[in-house]
């Protein structure tokens, strides 16, 4: 019996939350498209979003590019396919892995920082001085964070797919003695729009979600001080959930635009 | 005379607990009414159902003339500019300084500088509240007595006509209890201003209150001045003025 009622508790919490989602989404959308809009405010949010995550995620790039190559590598080489690296490694990071990974560090970074940020506002009552003056709070905190991951996630996604592509090049420098020019040649000349469209699209909604779920954790947060907890983990859980529903979902989509 | 504020049988209920039941009260131009009840009786639950950071289930509810639960979202943020609401922890912007707590709901309402600059005005409040000093400082830096008076300027900027209390000087030590209670005074005879004050602090009630209403149960249990009140034989009344 209490078995039934967990499950079935457990379930209805997770249909309802999913609605207060995408009616948060749908609030979004409403308060964006209706001034007054908050441009100092996005334009402080998008640095801060940039400048908190560019050394992470430029690092991550870096270890990507190196690792990557490093091991793959002897098994081209096993096939004399060496000279195919750069054009591998460069589809690999540019389709698939750079997006995802860099986005599952920016849930990590940015997400649980929205979460955090938002959530101890409410429990300090921030959120409800800033209704109580005359002003949208939502529109303030929610619908500039929103835009800002959108916007910045995927300019932190070229940046650490670059980083990585310089990594795979130290190291096809150092092993093969392939020149910068080359290997971006080849890197290069094996991309095409199907790579680069798909793979860009999908970013912005990576960064969408990022926001969306940080957000959402923290501005719904309850519970004092472990409520602000909780909303800064689960905010990082759900993201990167979604991160992999979403990039499914691109997958997909790329597959009957552009015939991967 | 008009009230400011008037409510009649407002109730509020969380489910199954009925908070407030039936309450009501005027406020009138230039007063200070204190509301005293013991925790969990609905003091604060009130206060938000005045600026609608609660809807009430029922009752009559205007400010300023205005019926608080049937106004548009643009009405009510109007009216909330005449309506200054100091929380119990303060409630500043812990990522802004205080001259960016000031500024912020100045900003956003223009109408209200009436063609003074923003750095007099910020420069005027925070004097009024005798901390002009710390207009580049982080809320951090501040101590619990001056982060309320600061929270007093931010609302005393949009120069509001009625002032919301929720426990003013709850954590405060006795002495800068005192101090924030004569500021209210002073604040209140130099900006005219009417107060509702939620209070545990019965030294505090005692010096600042023309009127009190008990709240228990969720409805008015007695009212009047803080001497006519403290004489009452009931037990349930003088059992706050022990």
């Amino acid at each position: 019996m209490p078995a039934t009622y967990y499950q079935r508790s457990g379930l209805r919490r997770y249909f309802q939350e999913t609605g207060e989602v995408w009616l948060f989404a749908r609030r979004f959308f409403k308060e964006a498209l209706h001034r007054p809009f908050e441009g100092k405010e996005l334009l402080r949010q998008c640095f801060i979003v940039g400048n908190q995550s560019l050394f992470l995620v430029g690092m991550t790039g870096l270890i990507m590019g190196l690792v990557l190559t490093l091991q793959t590598r002897p098994t081209m080489e096993d096939f004399g396919a060496e000279a195919y690296m750069p054009a591998m490694v460069g589809v690999s990071i540019i389709r698939e892995i750079g997006p995802v990974v860099i986005a599952l560090i920016c849930a990590g970074k940015i997400g649980s920082s929205i979460g955090a940020e938002l959530g101890s506002m409410k429990v300090t009552e921030q959120i409800a001085a800033m209704e109580v003056s005359g002003t949208n709070p939502f529109k303030y905190l929610v619908v500039t964070r929103i835009l800002a991951t959108t916007l910045m996630v995927p300019l932190l996604v070229i940046f650490g797919d670059a980083i990585a592509l310089f990594g795979s090049f130290l190291v096809e420098h150092m092993k093969g003695d392939v020149s910068f020019r080359l290997f971006f040649n080849k890197v290069f000349r094996q991309l095409g729009f199907g790579d680069l469209i798909p793979a860009t699209a999908k970013t912005f909604f990576f960064g969408f979600a990022i926001g969306l779920i940080g957000c959402f954790k923290g501005y719904t947060s309850k519970k004092g001080t472990a409520g602000v907890g909780r909303a800064a983990n689960t905010a990082v859980v759900v993201a990167s959930m979604l991160l992999f529903v979403l990039d499914f979902i691109a997958v997909l989509v790329a597959d009957i635009f552009f015939d991967l | 005379m008009e009230p400011l504020i008037h409510i009649e049988n407002l109730y509020k209920s969380f489910g199954g607990l009925h908070v407030l039941n039936g309450f009501s009260l005027d406020l009138y131009d230039g007063e200070n009414l204190v509301i005293v009840g013991r925790s969990g009786s609905g003091k604060s639950v009130l206060l938000k159902c005045i600026v609608r950071l609660l809807e009430p289930d029922s009752g009559a509810l205007e400010v300023l003339g205005q019926p608080v639960p049937q106004l548009s979202q643009y009405e009510m943020d109007h009216l909330r500019t005449e309506v200054g609401f100091l929380f119990q922890g303060s409630a500043l912007y812990d990522s802004m300084t205080v001259r960016e707590n000031l500024e912020f709901p100045l900003r956003r309402h223009p109408e209200k500088m009436k063609g003074h600059d923003v750095g007099t005005l910020i420069t005027s409040t925070l004097e009024s509240v005798g901390l002009a000093h710390t207009v580049d400082m982080m809320p951090e830096e501040l101590s619990g007595g001056m982060q309320r008076r600061i929270a007093l300027a931010r609302t005393l900027i949009l120069r509001p006509r009625i002032i919301l209390y929720d426990e003013p000087t709850s954590g405060l030590d006795p002495i800068t209890a005192k101090e924030i209670i004569e500021l209210m005074l002073r604040i209140q005879e130099e900006y005219h201003t009417a107060a509702l004050i939620i209070t545990h602090d019965m030294d505090c009630a005692r010096v600042i209150a023309n009127r009190m209403i008990i709240l228990i149960d969720g409805k008015n249990y007695a009212e009047g001045a803080y001497a006519e009140l403290s004489m009452s034989p009931d037990p349930r009344v003088r059992a706050f003025f022990k």
